[in-house]
């Protein structure tokens, strides 16, 4: 037995739930998740259909509360965050001092002086010790990590709207998307948000663990599909939404990864990361995070060499089959040049070339609300 | 529930059942159940020579690619037709419209190298342990 072995994974409030639903659960970044229940297809049709249920407790969720915690959050984050109404959220990223993504994340106004953002669950440790190592004793703010005592679900997909009208009705007609109300629910305070991962109207909702564990078993009984990591990925590659990682890292700068609306410049707030962010914005960037559709049949996937009449030009930081397109489909940092829809490219599939070509980002967009 | 016993099986899950001197080769349940939805099948065209235990194809599910092994030698004398269009036939199906290819044996006694499908069902239960 060797002494060095990794710490045992972490089970959420709902592992139980997950087992006896049938789960396969897989490590995923110190976590023992859910990959799928029925299958990832039948999952992700679920969630574009009709709706799905997620157990996304894994996220990390920081509470920074006090007089200084808009100030001191600014400074951290590339958005005007300070700037938000309470119940008020928007996504943005966390950078490091080149322009670099540390994390990206959702930061909610839920009063004047108390925020909450909900951070990756493998940049948890990180982002923490970047909190402490950023704060100094004059701020009058404190930072509390709330995972551990709560639950987090999230409810997507067309139908989450009447779902939610059952269990918190003045939620489900009373907040608009990217907002967030704190609400009683079942005799627990809930925090609820119009949030979600996967290109579709839905919920975001954090809550006591044993409450969050009745939640999930309330939808289990309205026979709403469970739902696994495997569907949240191939839901969140079909809209194009970073997974942190894959497609951004400390190494992609937000303006690249087309995310240059969550950064702002001109609030006249300093922050982590303003003064490179400012210039490579000036300067221009010199590839651009862009969709790539097969042409063919074959599956794409994450890291395979990205080929343009035969020469490498990149490689796919994110790939996949798209339940609702019927086909592979994948993202890759192109230059310039190559990045007009309908570029044709090949992709390396293990040797073989896989024709593809540029397309709109996202691949999918949901149809707008009636 | 056991698998076929009609057949024989390989280490890696794959089938063959053998009518003639033609076999044909497919996964097993076992292997659809662990691949998970199965969204593309690439498989070599109808004359190519095949050798037992080689690669004969890829097998794409939505979560992962995998190889699939020969359990005969011999050549491809057919591609299930319907498995480009449809290769959620693999899940669902594993045994009968999933199947893969049908290869001319080159060398039946060949066969005595694979599983029994109790030994198959030994094997995959032992997996099922660790």
């Amino acid at each position: 037995m060797s002494s060095d072995q990794p710490p045992p994974l972490r089970r959420t409030a709902l592992y139980t739930q997950h087992v006896a639903l049938g789960g396969r659960m897989i490590p995923f970044v110190g976590w023992e998740m859910p990959v799928q229940y029925k299958g990832i297809v039948e999952e992700h049709h679920a969630v574009r259909q009709r709706v799905g249920l997620f157990d996304v407790s894994h996220m990390g969720r920081l509470e920074v509360t006090g007089p200084d915690a808009a100030t001191f959050l600014r400074s951290l984050v590339a958005y005007d965050i300070a700037g938000l109404a309470v119940g008020e959220g928007h996504y943005t990223v966390v950078c490091q001092e080149d322009g670099g993504i540390l994390d990206d994340v959702y930061v909610f106004r839920l009063a004047n002086e108390r925020f909450l953002m909900v951070v990756n669950s493998a940049n948890v440790d990180k982002i923490g010790d970047w909190i402490q190592q950023h704060f100094h004793s004059s701020l009058r703010a404190t930072m509390e990590d709330r995972q551990m005592e709560t639950a987090m679900l999230a409810l997507q997909g067309p139908e989450a709207i009447q779902e939610m009208a059952r269990v918190a009705p003045t939620v489900a007609e009373g907040l608009p998307g990217r907002h967030c109300t704190e609400a009683p629910l079942a005799g627990v305070t809930a925090f609820f948000s119009r949030t979600g991962y996967t290109g579709e109207d839905g919920f975001e909702i954090i809550l006591p663990s044993a409450a969050g564990i009745d939640l999930w078993r309330h939808f289990m009984s309205r026979g709403i599909q469970p739902c696994g990591l495997g569907a949240r990925d191939s839901l969140r590659l079909e809209v194009a939404l970073a997974l942190y990682g894959n497609d951004i890292d400390t190494t992609t700068n937000p303006f690249e990864a087309g995310l240059g609306w969550v950064v702002s410049l001109d609030d006249g707030a300093d922050f982590i990361g303003r003064e490179a962010l400012l210039r490579i914005h000036e300067a221009g960037v010199r590839r651009h995070l862009t969709c790539l559709k097969a042409l063919e049949r074959g599956v794409m996937r994450a890291h395979y060499p990205v080929l343009r009449s035969g020469r490498r030009v990149s490689e796919l930081t994110s790939g996949g089959f798209s339940p609702t397109l019927g086909v592979s489909i994948g993202m890759a940092y192109l230059p310039p040049e190559l990045v007009a829809v309908g570029t044709q490219l090949e992709v390396d599939v293990r040797g073989k070339p896989l024709p593809a070509q540029v397309v709109q980002r996202p691949f999918y967009r949901r149809p707008k609300a009636t | 529930m056991p698998s076929p016993a009609d057949r024989r099986y390989t280490k890696e899950h794959e089938w063959v059942r053998v009518q003639d001197d033609l076999g044909t080769v497919g996964i097993t349940d076992y292997a659809q159940d662990q691949l998970g939805d199965i969204v593309y099948v690439d498989l070599p065209s109808p004359g190519t020579q095949v050798k037992q235990l080689e690669k004969l194809g890829e097998i794409e599910s939505v979560k992962a690619v995998s190889d699939l092994y020969s359990p005969v030698s011999g050549e491809v004398m057919e591609v299930n037709p319907e498995i480009m269009d449809r290769p959620e036939l693999v899940n669902q199906a594993p045994y009968d419209e999933g199947w893969l290819v049908r290869v001319r044996l080159a060398a039946p006694a060949e066969l005595d190298n694979l599983l029994t499908a109790k030994q198959y069902d030994e094997l995959i239960a032992q997996a099922q342990e660790t």
